[in-house]
């Protein structure tokens, strides 16, 4: 069972699939509840790894799974090649639990043609998890492509107004990053076969130790690099995103927002910065300015949006920002920030999504002049809301703080000082658009007549919101439960990448300062 | 003496009065025929030449190109009557719905 | 051996907890109100065994881990509390002082619809502000600090149908947010300065050991303190930060007395407190500190002589009332500023709760007589000293202590403060001289507040007058309780000039000894300055006192002539210096502009205008191409034979 947990979680969804083209289409219920057990179940599959102490004890890869797949004559070799390790974990934990959440959420929600809808979920969930467990570089090719086929069919086809619009823009935009990243994948396996190194496929633990010539990395991390910026997004290639994201059904709201962005954050932490580490000190002045200023200017767009999923969608940029600027400081602390901040994001804007979600099925707009009052008539969900805003806003307490704060003091011990203070504002601005949204929604008398007769949220949503709420209190609280898997990883890439994490060993403040200064003097001065 | 140089230029005459008649004329019967024209100048090169080097591959593709021809007239006469029961007409001009 | 401290804070979570999920069900406010007093009432029992403890102890500084909160690298961050003889202090005050307002608040907060909300969040509250104080790391600090800023804002926003209510409410949260920025990024230098030198700590005990470490008057430490008081600053409403405080009165009435006058606004003052090694390190910062609080001192005073509303008097009283305690700090009297906030709390705590009485006698009286009057205009009351006698004993009483005469409370603390501001070496007799004015100020218009409301004709409505009780018991006995700590509570703190011993300098030693020693802060001077600095200071209030008597209760129509004859100044004091226009047209509008900019401008003409130009350039290349595929066969046979022609032609003659 454990030799191919990962295969079984990743293509159970799709044996799902398969299930659900034989179900007839007009049995509504049928479909939804099977499509939840299919998640379900593929959450109970990879529940064994959350719980696995080996991620605490080693940074390598786990649960590895090694076949030869593809082979013409030496010429082209191409591996099923998987493996989960402290920095994919939490994204593959977070891919299985946000699954159910998100078909829970149709319920309401998806009406017409719900059988499309549900076989798209799940072949999404299959290219979701094989990206985030892909060892081999065409492999993950392939799941990163297979991601983007249901995607664009569920903006497209369920989303709202201008949707092809919208469903076409995000398509384009990430093929057009994909591309690139294709030629990069072939050029780095092409000079690997040149250069004589004994190739075994696309596996980047190989393309690891490639001692590829400076000029080579700059190009194929720009193509990398571009190719992920886009998927994160990062300023200024972001403009697909509140167009996907406002089109888009509140299903895929919320995977986008969870997962989809995450693939290329994921996509720096595993490919872009490990693979191509002597090109990166030159790029990373230009991505931290770029996530600074992304995070600014989210966050001022944000404010003065008038659409509610708008406003949210904007607000990912910014907090997108964080992770890359943590991710970008190159400790330890930026490092786990950057991680933290992406499942944070997940569980809170995911949860956002969904509470965009509950209103629109109710009163079919988004506009924020609509709403006014509306705590009066539902107190429940004027108080879930709230606490998802805080937690969007970093309040100490909730996850939100516990990444951003790890994610700003990386950066500012990591030698991007300046990025950091600058950054450090957005949680200003974080405070401004999300307070100022939730007064303008929830607070003062209801004066839309429209909105007297709005319901509380019924059992199924508040089961919808709860499991979220639990882990905005768990991450904020005992974050140690995500860092104490996620460290041997992230000590692991540092290290590669040639940037010694500092690790104090005996936490004596008083001993001998001049041997922690030897000690530590990596980690104090950074690359400005 | 009749040499191999007589036959490749009747052959030319034969085509370019071909491809003439493919460009200008309108009647698709008539196209057809030039098509047919043109073939059969191309056979005409071949035997000559296939005599003239004394190898006897070339009559070999000219049957191939007879029997491609025939069948190439089956099929586009059927086309033609298949037209012309939509359009009343065999005129090229009038084919042109096969455009953006 | 103290290691129940964590229940201190835990008791009001528990409150909190129980009467936010179960309180809509329980419905009956005495069991929701009781408990949650009841849990303030526990927490402020174990906090006196704590606080008796310590007494006895011979170790001041006890610190107590639950557990790890983030590891990760080098940055190791506990649940952990400290308990010294400042937090000691800190806790007694949030603990006792919430302990009456829970009480105060379950009468004056009878009949409203949120009851359970409200207990729900002053519970909350309750647990965040002793978070703040108890965290032995600035971490669990930061937990408390932004915490009581939500706690604030939910508060603030209770009556949340109010549009100014919501308002007051996000203004409080973003201005203190301003503030954390500054903590943060303090945070941040001192954590990297620290830990350059070899320390990665955030931990309160070990940064006090380890500052040595770090130059004294250099850059480095002047930065961080310079962040960490820009936080306070927005915690304590200092300038540039203050506005906050006034528009914070939209919340309930015993908010204001524990959050925006007791409690949370002192966070400030007490986290340069608990860091006050590093701030001894920074002259300069000690400098602006003590500019910037005796400015804010001086400059809400102002404010305060022109308000009509009783509430908004307090508020700038309060805002003053932390620059005397900012002002302290920054001349080196830590023990007096944390004196000073602790006789503030008591005599502040004791005015807002009973302006809070008197507004619900207006009220309960316009409510009867079915008026819509403001029951918080200064200028609808007078004369109520009759109807409700225990308020405005208390009221009176405390008044006197704010206003600095002897034998009351705030009349140690304030003249601590003053006598530091000129006599110490990081003072100056400029700092004295505003410290003193202010508080001729601040005699004058408590004065004023006392006579507007409680001396007088009675300008209350006259369908309403005779309807205004006064208040029930559980409001009147904290109003007793509060009122009596205001009269005795300086004693504790009688400076040695006074035949005193100044105990409460003796038990803050241990936190504030080394750092006065170590960089020789110390006011000096000869006992007659000292006596003659008082007494002035004495009369400056009297002439204070005098100056309100004659304008309102001798004269009652100078008020108006002196409003006609200095017409641009009072309006300009009426409208608070137009400070909030200031800003709306500094920050506020030019973000909104940027942002809508950004927004249609850049984001969807620049950046979307590129990305649809390159669909369109495609889109139209396309167009443009498609012509040439007319659908005649002769076109095709043509293009094909040309084509033909040309690579025949390519080869045989290229």
């Amino acid at each position: 069972m454990a030799d191919n947990l990962l295969s079984l979680m990743t293509f159970f969804p799709l044996l799902g699939m398969l299930f659900v083209l034989f179900i007839p289409r007009d049995n509504d219920g049928l479909l939804k509840g099977f499509t939840l057990v299919v998640t379900l179940i593929t959450f109970v599959i990879s529940l064994p790894l959350a719980f696995d102490n080996v991620f605490a004890t080693s940074g390598g890869m786990h649960y590895r799974e090694f076949h030869e797949w593809i082979n013409i004559g030496g010429f082209f070799q191409m591996n099923y090649n998987l493996g989960v390790d402290g920095i994919s974990l939490w994204l593959v934990m977070l891919t299985t639990f946000i699954m159910p959440i998100a078909v829970l959420s149709t319920w309401k929600a998806v009406e017409k043609n719900s059988k499309g809808f549900m076989a798209l979920l799940l072949l999404l969930e299959t290219g979701m998890l094989g990206a985030f467990v892909s060892l081999d570089l065409f492999l993950f090719y392939i799941f990163w492509e297979l991601m983007l086929i249901p995607m664009y069919f569920l903006i497209g086809i369920w989303g709202g107004k201008n949707r092809i619009y919208a469903a076409v823009k995000f398509f384009i935009y990430t093929a057009v990053g994909s591309l690139l990243m294709l030629v990069a994948i072939i050029f780095v396996y092409y000079y690997a076969v040149q250069s004589g190194a004994l190739i075994n496929g696309f596996g980047i633990q190989e393309f690891y130790k490639l001692n590829l010539p400076y000029h080579a990395q700059y190009w194929l991390f720009l193509a990398f690099g571009f190719s992920f910026a886009i998927k994160v997004p990062m300023f200024p290639l972001h403009t697909w995103l509140p167009d996907a994201h406002t089109e888009a059904p509140t299903a895929g709201s919320v995977i986008l927002a969870a997962v989809l962005l995450k693939m290329g954050t994921y996509g720096y932490v595993r490919f872009a910065m490990p693979l191509f580490p002597d090109a990166l000190p030159t790029f990373i002045p230009l991505l931290a300015t770029l996530s600074v200023v992304g995070i600014i200017y989210g966050s001022l767009v944000a404010m003065m949006q008038e659409d509610v999923k708008k406003l949210v969608a904007y607000s990912s940029v910014a907090h997108l920002g964080f992770v890359m600027l943590g991710v970008f400081a190159m400790n330890m602390q930026g490092m786990a920030g950057g991680m933290i901040q992406m499942i944070n994001h997940g569980v809170s804007t995911g949860a956002l999504f969904l509470i965009v979600g509950f209103i629109y099925e109710r009163r079919h707009t988004r506009m924020i002049t609509e709403f006014g009052g509306l705590a009066h008539k539902m107190p429940v969900f004027a108080t879930i809301f709230l606490i998802v805003t805080f937690s969007s806003i970093g309040l100490p307490g909730t996850n939100g703080f516990v990444g951003e704060f790890l994610a700003l003091m990386g950066a500012f011990e990591g030698g991007l000082r300046w990025y950091a203070v600058v950054a450090t504002t957005g949680v200003i601005f974080a405070a401004v658009y999300m307070l100022w949204m939730y007064q303008r929604v929830m607070m003062g008398t209801v004066t839309n007549p429209a909105n007297e007769s709005l319901k509380d949220l019924s059992a199924r949503e508040v089961v919808v919101m709860l499991p979220l709420l639990v882990f905005v209190f768990w991450i904020g609280v005992y974050p140690n439960t995500f860092f104490d898997k996620m460290n041997p990883a992230m000590e692991q890439l540092l290290t590669q990448m040639g940037h010694k994490p500092a690790i104090v060993e005996v936490h004596h403040p008083a001993a001998i300062p001049a041997a922690h200064a030897v000690e530590h003097a990596p980690a104090a001065h950074g690359h400005n | 003496m009749i040499s191999v140089h007589h036959y490749l230029l009747l052959s030319a005459i034969l085509f370019s009065i071909g491809t003439l008649g493919v460009l200008t004329r309108r009647n698709a019967i008539v196209i057809f025929m030039c098509i047919e024209v043109m073939l059969n100048s191309v056979n005409l090169t071949f035997i000559a030449l296939s005599k003239h080097v004394g190898n006897m591959d070339g009559q070999v593709f000219v049957f191939f190109v007879m029997t491609v021809a025939a069948a190439e007239a089956a099929v586009g006469l059927a086309l033609m009557i298949a037209f012309f029961k939509n359009k009343e007409s065999i005129d090229v001009d009038d084919f042109n719905m096969l455009k953006w | 051996m103290y290691s129940n401290l964590w229940l201190i804070p835990f008791f009001p979570l528990v409150g909190s907890i129980i009467n936010g999920l179960l309180g809509k069900k329980i419905k009956n406010e005495k069991v929701i109100g009781g408990l949650a007093t009841l849990m303030m009432f526990c927490s402020f029992l174990v906090a006196c065994q704590n606080f008796f403890r310590l007494m006895g102890d011979s170790v001041k500084t006890h610190q107590v881990v639950i557990g790890s909160w983030m590891s990760v690298g080098n940055l190791q961050i506990d649940w952990g509390f400290l308990l010294d003889p400042l937090s000691a202090v800190m806790i007694m005050i949030v603990t006792g002082v919430g302990t009456l307002i829970h009480l105060y608040s379950i009468g004056y907060m009878h009949g409203e619809v949120g009851f359970y909300r409200f207990f729900s969040y002053l519970n909350l509250f309750a647990c965040a502000m002793l978070m703040l104080v108890l965290g032995n790391n600035a971490l669990v600090m930061f937990i408390g600090w932004e915490g009581v800023g939500l706690c604030s804002y939910l508060l603030i926003g209770y009556y949340f149908e109010k549009k100014s209510a919501g308002d007051a409410a996000k203004k409080a949260f973003v201005v203190n947010r301003v503030g954390d920025f500054g903590f943060l990024c303090g945070l941040f230098t001192l954590f990297w300065a620290l830990g350059s030198k070899g320390v990665w700590t955030v931990n309160f005990v070990e940064i006090t050991e380890n500052a040595h470490l770090l130059q004294t008057g250099g850059l480095l430490v002047t930065v961080v303190t310079l962040c960490f008081f820009l936080g306070a600053c927005g915690k304590s409403a200092q300038i540039p930060l203050y506005t906050w405080l006034p528009d914070a009165m939209e919340g309930p009435t015993p908010v204001s007395a524990l959050i925006h006058a007791a409690t949370m606004v002192t966070a400030g003052v007490y986290m340069i407190g608990r860091m006050n090694i590093l701030f001894a390190m920074a002259p300069t910062t000690m400098m602006t500190v003590a500019i910037v609080g005796a400015a804010t001192a001086f400059f809400a005073a102002t404010i305060g002589l022109a308000q009509n509303d009783i509430k908004r008097v307090l508020a700038y009283s309060t805002v003053s009332q932390l620059g005397y305690m900012f002002l302290a700090m920054g001349v080196g009297a830590f023990s007096a500023g944390i004196f000073h906030l602790m006789t503030h709390a008591f005599f502040k705590a004791c005015l807002f709760l009973g302006s809070g009485s008197v507004i619900h006698g207006m009220h309960h009286a316009y409510h009867h007589a079915h008026l819509h009057d403001d029951p918080q205009d200064m200028r609808n009351m007078g004369g109520l000293r009759k109807k409700m006698p225990i308020t405005f004993i208390t009221f009176l009483v405390s008044t006197i202590a704010i206003s600095g005469i002897p034998l009351f409370s705030g009349f140690f603390s304030k003249d601590e403060i003053l006598w530091w501001s000129f006599g110490s070496n990081r003072g100056h007799w400029l700092l004295w001289i505003i410290g003193a004015v202010a508080a001729g100020m601040t005699a004058f218009y408590m004065f004023r507040l006392v006579f507007m409301t409680f001396f007088g004709e009675q300008k209350t409505d006259a369908r309403a007058k005779d309807h205004i009780p006064e208040s029930p018991l559980t409001i009147t006995i904290p109003l007793m309780i509060l009122g009596l700590l205001a009269v005795i509570g300086g004693y504790i703190g009688i400076p040695a000039i006074l035949g005193g011993s100044n105990r409460f300098e003796h038990w803050l030693e241990p936190v504030f000894g080394e750092a006065l020693e170590m960089h020789h802060i110390a006011a000096h001077g000869a006992h007659a300055t000292e006596y003659a600095l008082m007494g002035i200071s004495v009369a400056i209030a009297i002439i204070g006192i005098f100056v309100a008597w004659t304008m309102y209760i001798k004269n009652p129509e100078l008020p108006a002539k002196f409003t006609a004859k200095f017409a641009g100044a009072y309006r300009l004091i009426f409208n608070k210096w137009f400070i909030d226009e200031l800003y709306d047209f500094l920050f506020v509008n030019p973000c909104k502009r940027i942002g809508t900019f950004l927004w249609r401008g850049f984001d969807v003409k620049v950046v979307d205008g590129v990305v649809n130009g390159v669909a369109w350039v495609t889109k139209g290349i396309g167009a443009g191409l498609r012509y040439t595929q007319s659908g005649y066969l002769h076109n095709y046979a043509v293009a094909m034979v040309v084509g033909v022609v040309v690579i025949v032609g390519y080869y045989v003659f290229g």
